[in-house]
């Protein structure tokens, strides 16, 4: 019993830190990505090739001065990047980044938690995070900040439909809700090829819930100045980062353990590796995966324009949603009639 | 364990509960609310009810609390000062139907002795048995819960729209 919370508090400080500097590390990828793009080099001179970049950075922030504005609203101001940066690192629970490792003669599951509504939980915790981009606009107590926060709001919650329904397929496909077993489902054939259009649309509102280009308006420069975050400076201004960045992390895991297989490796299971190696070997397959998902992320964030407001809204109601709705009716369809 | 966590997420949900009314500001009482909200998933997850503990999350404080916390910016309610009841049969009549209240509720809860508690199923509180139950036991009040949705949605369309 004691055994067991003991591995649950390393699992969690583990996947913790990774989480942190997986996020840290983004931030320096984007910069470097986004000058390859621009024909130019980025940040290379700090450390080797630029990589102390994020400790730069990360020192730059804790020590500036953490300015509170007279005129805002003091609690919330306060509370606005915590109620964004906590829902953003906790939806990392559910998620399973390894089968599973056999460390000191236990069988490890590399996952925090193993909910049997585990997608929902997924997406109940991320509708949390609106209510941080609403106060922080709201109590920034400046026209644009407000209408920064709303907008970005209204968008997040606009494709959390379309992002629900779009993994309906896939829940019907696996029958079931923990992610576990809809990444051992796809042991035969990934999801990306029994549910295109689930993906796409899923890919889609999972760029819209992040704000990512092309759906970043809110926090576009020559619209708002800086959207909701205007005012905040230093380490409330960091956090708004890392819970941006996180969601693009926990994003992309969800996109790669509901669509891209998850840890599986085609082939892994019937070779004779160890089960330590094989456990190893899956945890890379899925790190190997996200990463890719985030360079496209972060490659199409640098090509392509972004979109006003009301395309934005006219996608996600008009078009993603009968999408979804279209997609669930189709897979419906062939699993009746495939039995 | 269980009792540790039933009485502090119990706890917290009551103080939030009188937070919510006896706010100034409207948006630290929907801030309140959704608090309540929170715990009272918590406790939905102490009765194993897992499928709607996570929906209330999702639908309640994750959508329709967003929502009121919109309109409560929008209207920039915070400056509105709602004056204080000051007339005695007021508060008198708000006491009296609040005591009223309190001994129905516990009129409704008192029994001589509580049933025993039934086992529970192998998937009890998941989504599958909720849904299996959904459409054939309760296939009726959840048809015409989706009409009176659907009703909801098209008098707030209508109410909205501008005159073409």
């Amino acid at each position: 019993m004691l055994a067991e919370l003991l591995v649950l508090i390393i699992k969690i400080v583990v996947i913790f830190f990774v989480l942190i500097t997986l996020v840290a590390y983004l931030t320096f990828a984007e910069r470097r990505i986004a000058a390859f793009v621009q024909d130019r080099l980025g940040p290379n001179r700090v450390g080797p090739e630029g990589l102390l970049q994020p400790l730069a950075d990360g020192i730059k922030n804790l020590l500036k001065e953490d300015i509170i504005p007279d005129h805002v609203n003091k609690p919330f101001f306060v509370l606005a990047p915590i109620m964004i940066a906590v829902p953003a690192l906790i939806t990392f629970a559910v998620i399973p980044f390894g089968g599973m490792l056999p460390i000191f003669g236990r069988e490890v599951q590399l996952r925090v938690a193993d909910i049997n509504v585990g997608l929902l939980y997924i997406f109940a915790i991320s509708s949390l995070g609106v209510y941080g981009v609403v106060l922080a606009g709201w109590s920034s107590n400046n026209k644009y900040s407000l209408l920064g926060g709303l907008r970005s709001s209204a968008q997040m919650i606009s494709y959390e439909i379309a992002m629900g329904l779009s993994v309906i397929g896939v829940v019907m496909i696996s029958e079931s809700l923990r992610l576990n077993q809809v990444v051992l489902s796809q042991s035969g054939l990934w999801n990306i090829v029994r549910q295109p259009l689930g993906f796409v649309v899923f890919v889609g509102a999972v760029m819209a819930e992040t704000n990512r280009i092309p759906f970043d308006l809110p926090e576009a420069e020559p619209e708002l100045v800086a959207g909701y975050h205007t005012e905040y400076s230093s380490m409330k201004f960091s956090l708004f980062f890392i819970a941006e960045y996180s969601n693009m992390v926990v994003g992309a895991a969800l996109i790669v353990t509901l669509f891209l297989g998850g840890w599986l490796v085609p082939g892994l299971e019937s070779t004779n590796l160890g089960p330590f190696a094989k456990g190893v070997i899956s945890i890379a397959a899925f790190l190997v995966k996200l990463l890719i998902v985030l360079f496209v992320f972060i490659w199409i964030r640098w090509t392509l324009p972004r979109f006003r407001y009301d395309q934005l809204m006219n996608l996600g109601w008009k078009v993603f949603l009968p999408l979804a709705l279209f997609n669930i009716f189709i897979t419906g369809l062939v699993i009746i009639l495939s039995q | 364990m269980e009792a540790f966590l039933f009485y502090v997420f119990g706890g917290i949900a009551i103080a939030s509960a009188l937070s919510v009314v006896t706010r100034r500001n409207p948006v630290a009482g929907a801030i309140s609310l959704i608090v309540c909200f929170f715990c009272l998933a918590v406790l939905y997850v102490l009765l194993r009810a897992h499928f709607v503990a996570v929906i209330q999350v999702l639908v309640y404080a994750g959508a329709i609390m967003v929502l009121f916390l919109f309109v409560i910016m929008l209207l920039n309610l915070s400056q509105l000062e709602f004056g204080r009841a000051r007339n005695l049969v007021v508060k008198v009549v708000g006491a009296v139907l609040g005591v009223v209240l309190l001994v129905n509720l516990l009129a409704a809860i008192k029994r001589p002795h509580l049933p025993d508690a039934a086992p529970l199923s192998d998937g009890f509180g998941g989504a599958e048995q909720v849904g299996v139950l959904l459409f054939s036991k309760y296939l009726i009040p959840f048809e015409i819960a989706s009409v009176l949705l659907l009703a909801a949605i098209i008098g707030a369309i209508v109410l909205a729209r501008r005159e073409f």
